[in-house]
């Protein structure tokens, strides 16, 4: 097993552990302005996702993800299946060559692109959107433009999501169940874009412990690397 | 409450299991997943169909497998859409090279679940071509979608782009049918009682002895307007008027009828409603081309009926009265 696949399943072993500790604060949320069953779901599908990633044999991070995001799309269901699972599956290819700065932002703008186009979801609509977008669009510029190391950017990133997620508190949510109880869902924090909140962070804490951040990245396929030459933001 | 169950997390399995058993020169199931197919799927040169959805709604989906209609069912627990994998699993198995048209009903899990599935095996290069039916002409969104619900019209796509595929036509055409029957229809459905889930074991909504809700979908979320009871011939005054107010038909505009029960009440019954229906198509200048009444799409043990009206043209005439062969629905 390469360290970068060793990373993934941990990471995803992580967002297990995270997933069902906060899984009675996640139906709280979701019981609150949906049909609770939010914390539930997702700590079975992480759950199962964490059991087939490790006992894949030799895996790559791409094989990883594309697991995982398989397991949750069979075992989570509803919408939430398509998209966390779905999106994991689709953005799964961007990983193909490996974790790299390029890669990983390869890998979180298609993610992002097809929970949008999945969902139908806007800034401000209350979903895991609100979260989602500051954070990727946070990530892209951290690395790319403000050249920090990837897990620099997933650091910035996730203090974007944590902001999107204290947004969707006071906003009427235009999407998904919520948007039914009109004015009432008002004053809740969408459970969606808590869960996403979540696992970014353990995303994090995995690259933390298992990434160098502190040394200058070394320009090889097996270490994240910021992209050389010029960068352009489109 | 009694109910012929063994276990609520069976349920679906079972059922499936004992419609195999029921028509097994009809129907098979793929191995470990909750998949109907017909028994001749994948049928050669022919574009496949495919729909599905929660169970509980029976004889939808999988009544409906056979020649001149579906290809393949999948079934979702009770009132929860199939998983993208088991819909992958679908599509997958009724495609024999001339692609597939997925037939969704518009609920966001459907949808979802559905297009996943959809780029999945696109990925793997089946041709696949969606249609959305959104007929229940009750609610703009719902609690459980984003603009209208899909209901009863569903079985008129099936059977128009199931006639259609059958005739040899191309996933563009058979998807055009499609699109045209879900852009002629509409339904309104109402319930006396509340339905009985498997896992609840107790009504859905409380709905009092003297009140009727209006607008209802089929899984027991609320519907539009609850009253106090009223006639048959009231009640089917309010579906119909609200139906033709969304469809807008001209005069002399021949249509196809159906009076859909929820699963609990008796066809003496929905006969009394067809009998006023199609009084009041009368007194709008409407032609009825063909009347079906009888239970096709459910909601479990619901007390309640739906009405659907769909503008027929002689293209929609000739694929909704040509022949299917299925265990519920049966044209010659």
């Amino acid at each position: 097993m390469s360290d970068q696949g060793e990373a993934v399943v941990a990471a995803v072993a992580a967002v297990a552990d995270r997933l069902e500790a906060e899984r009675s604060y996640l139906t709280d949320l979701d019981s609150a302005i949906g049909d609770a069953d939010h914390g539930g779901n997702m700590a079975r599908g992480w759950a199962a996702a964490a059991e087939a990633v490790a006992d894949m044999a030799d895996p790559e991070p791409g094989d990883v993800v594309k697991t995982a995001g398989k397991t949750l799309l069979s075992e989570v269901g509803g919408a939430s299946g398509p998209l966390y699972g779905g999106s994991l599956v689709f953005a799964s290819p961007e990983l193909a060559d490996g974790l790299t700065a390029e890669t990983a932002v390869a890998f979180a703008e298609t993610y992002l692109e097809k929970v949008q186009d999945r969902g139908d979801a806007r800034i401000g609509d209350k979903t895991m959107v609100d979260a989602l977008v500051p954070a990727v669009h946070t990530f892209k510029k951290s690395v790319e433009v403000d050249e920090m190391t990837p897990v620099e950017g997933l650091s910035k990133a996730v203090a974007a999501a944590e902001r999107g997620v204290d947004f969707t508190v006071p906003i009427r949510a235009s999407k998904g169940r919520a948007s039914y109880l009109g004015w009432r869902s008002v004053g809740h924090q969408d459970p969606g874009a808590t869960s996403t909140l979540y696992i970014m962070e353990e995303l994090l804490g995995v690259a933390r412990e298992r990434l160098d951040v502190t040394e200058p990245l070394p320009d090889d396929a097996e270490s994240p690397t910021v992209p050389d030459g010029e960068v352009t933001e489109d | 409450m009694k109910k012929l169950i063994n276990d609520p997390d069976d349920v679906v399995d079972e059922m499936l299991d004992g419609m195999v058993a029921a028509y097994p020169d009809q129907v098979r199931r793929l191995p470990d997943t909750k998949v109907l197919v017909r028994a001749d799927a994948p049928v050669d040169g022919k574009v496949g169909i495919v729909s599905g959805g929660g169970s509980g709604h029976e004889p939808t989906h999988a009544g409906y497998l056979g020649a001149g209609m579906l290809d393949g069912a999948a079934a979702g627990e009770v009132f929860t859409s199939p998983t993208a994998d088991e819909l992958e699993e679908l599509v997958a198995a009724a495609d024999s090279g001339e692609g597939v048209l997925m037939v969704i009903k518009n609920y966001e899990g459907d949808v979802m679940n559905f297009e996943t599935a959809g780029e999945m095996v696109e990925m793997e290069g089946t041709d696949v071509a969606e249609v959305v039916v959104d007929d229940d002409v009750a609610v703009e969104d719902s609690l459980y979608t984003s603009g209208r619900r899909g209901v009863c019209g569903t079985i008129l796509v099936h059977k128009a782009a199931g006639a259609k595929a059958a005739e040899g036509a191309d996933l563009a055409e058979v998807q055009r049918v499609a699109q045209k029957v879900v852009d002629n229809v509409g339904t309104m459905g109402m319930a006396l009682t509340s339905c009985v889930t498997p896992e609840k074991g107790e009504p859905t909504f409380d709905l009092p002895e003297d009140e009727i809700e209006l607008g209802i979908g089929i899984h027991g979320e609320p519907g539009v307007e609850r009253t106090d009871v009223m006639s048959a011939d009231e009640i089917t005054e309010e579906l119909t008027g609200a139906v033709l107010d969304d469809l807008d038909l001209d005069e002399g505009q021949e249509v196809l009828t159906i009076v859909n029960g929820m699963g609990g009440t008796p066809q003496m019954e929905l006969f009394v409603v067809n009998r006023k229906l199609q009084e009041l198509l009368g007194e709008h200048g409407l032609e009825t081309w063909d009347a079906w009444v009888g239970d096709y799409m459910t909601s479990l043990d619901m007390e309640g009926c739906s009405i659907t009206v769909c503008a027929v043209d002689d293209e929609l005439k000739e694929l909704l009265g040509a022949s299917a062969e299925t265990p519920a629905l049966t044209v010659k």
